[in-house]
């Protein structure tokens, strides 16, 4: 027995949640983007104390759970006197999660573009903060941007999460639609394929993006580092 | 309103956060022991079988890999019972967390076998070795140790997300964290706690795989 069939409004009711997913995916792309970068300049700061605190920074947030940080958000916010909201919680933890991963993805590119631009920028008297911006980003930027677009297929999918603090975005409205129509292969089949349609076209991007890049490297990482050996 | 942070009425229940620890671990074992069943042989179909073997594959790889785990424990837990499968919520989360890694690994696996030189494998075969044992010792072997790293991590990332089971009324950690929260009012101060202990088991289990991988693959090329 249910309440209701799934017909046109119901599925009217999935699209409209869509959208929440899809601007809470774009707040954590934003706000993990900026951090990220934050934390990848910071992983490879001169100074030691600068990159022993992004690395505890992405140490706690790859390595738990991001519903316990959601948790945490969410519970904690009221201890410093706000009233717990979910879009807060999300959309902060999101971004610090992201943040996390980001800076991950910056760092492993900052990390493959050749020492010898370093030492290069530190010789022609550019500081730390310029050599980054003018001479080793520019360079990076290439390599970040497969998995960059491949982390947000990622970040789409982990908006789900946000159901389970009472965000009401596409998984928490299929879980209400459920409930009321009892017809679970087609409501989760559903969602599914809004799902799937929003993150396909971004895994298939990121892994173009990936062989092309896959091309044009393998000539130009052959280590120039040698030359110090 | 109370602000101070109180960590005794958690702690208390530790005991109960241990048990919620044992479940998470036996969820994260059991689901990384199928869903790497499942990878091998879906690597293996979909580099070496037949087309409608390989096609199926990689349509259930792309759409695991494209949806949330969460729908798919939600897609489990409400669709099995409507074909006849009476199953508690725990062994439901056990099978979607399996299906969820065995496209993961599939594809991890897939891009380990495709590192092996077909030269190996024309010198298996004319050395007169069987599939099988072309299969198992010249490609699957070399396979695993090339993508060992990536494997380790995706089952760490299977480690963290068996966090989201309670979802479905699935009994581990997080789900023993939420009712703790409804007895004590500490919520903050529980997930603090629960925090640190995934932070532990993730870590240990790192030191876990990497040891394994020392054990496993101590020989050198």
């Amino acid at each position: 027995m249910s309440l209701r069939d799934f017909g046109p409004n119901e599925l009217m009711f999935l699209i409209m949640a869509t959208r929440w997913t899809i601007l809470l995916a774009l707040i954590a792309f934003a706000g993990g983007g900026v951090i990220g970068l934050v934390v990848a300049a910071l992983r490879v700061a001169p100074l030691p104390p600068l990159r022993w605190l992004a690395a505890g920074y992405i140490q706690f947030f790859m390595g738990t759970p991001i519903l316990i940080q959601l948790f945490m958000a969410y519970y904690g916010s009221s201890l410093l006197g706000f009233r717990p909201d979910p879009w807060a919680a999300a959309a902060v933890t999101f971004s610090l999660n992201g943040g996390a991963f980001f800076g991950e993805i910056f760092r492993g590119s900052i990390d493959a573009v050749p020492k010898g631009q370093w030492e290069a920028s530190t010789a022609l008297g550019l500081r730390f903060i310029p050599t980054l911006r003018l001479v080793i980003l520019p360079q990076a930027v290439r390599l970040m941007l497969p998995p960059t677009v491949g982390f947000m297929v990622q970040i789409v999918k982990t908006t789900s999460v946000a159901s389970l603090i009472g965000l009401t975005e596409l998984a928490r409205a299929a879980t209400q639609i459920n409930t009321v129509t009892f017809q679970p292969v087609l409501v989760f089949g559903t969602v599914s394929l809004i799902y799937f349609m929003l993150c396909w076209p971004l895994s298939l991007y990121a892994g173009y993006l990936e062989r092309r890049v896959g091309e044009g490297v393998a000539v130009k990482t052959r280590k120039p580092l040698l030359l110090a050996s | 309103m109370q602000t101070a942070l109180q960590f005794g009425p958690v702690l208390i229940h530790l005991d109960r956060l241990l048990v919620g620890v044992w479940q998470t671990i036996q969820l994260a074992v059991l689901s990384i022991l199928l869903g790497t069943v499942i990878g091998t042989l879906g690597a293996i179909g979909r580099s070496f079988g037949p087309r409608w073997v390989s096609w199926p594959i990689a349509a259930y790889v792309e759409l695991i890999r494209n949806t949330p785990l969460l729908i798919q424990l939600y897609f489990v837990f409400f669709t099995l019972p409507l074909i006849g499968l009476k199953f508690s919520s725990g062994t439901a989360a056990i099978l979607a967390l399996s299906i969820h890694l065995g496209a993961y690994a599939t594809e991890i696996l897939r891009a380990g076998v495709q590192s092996v030189p077909v030269g190996q494998i024309e010198a298996a075969k004319s050395l007169g070795l069987s599939s099988y044992r072309i299969i198992r010792h010249v490609v699957l072997v070399p396979a695993v140790r090339a993508v060992y790293p990536a494997l380790s991590s995706q089952f760490i990332l299977q480690l963290m997300g068996t966090s989201i089971v309670g979802a479905i009324a699935a009994e581990e950690l997080t789900a023993i964290a939420n009712n703790l929260v409804m007895q004590t009012f500490r919520s903050f101060e529980v997930y603090i706690v629960i925090a640190v202990i995934y932070f532990v088991l993730v870590q240990a289990a790192s030191l876990v795989f990497a040891g394994l991988g020392r054990l496993l693959f101590r020989w050198k090329n």
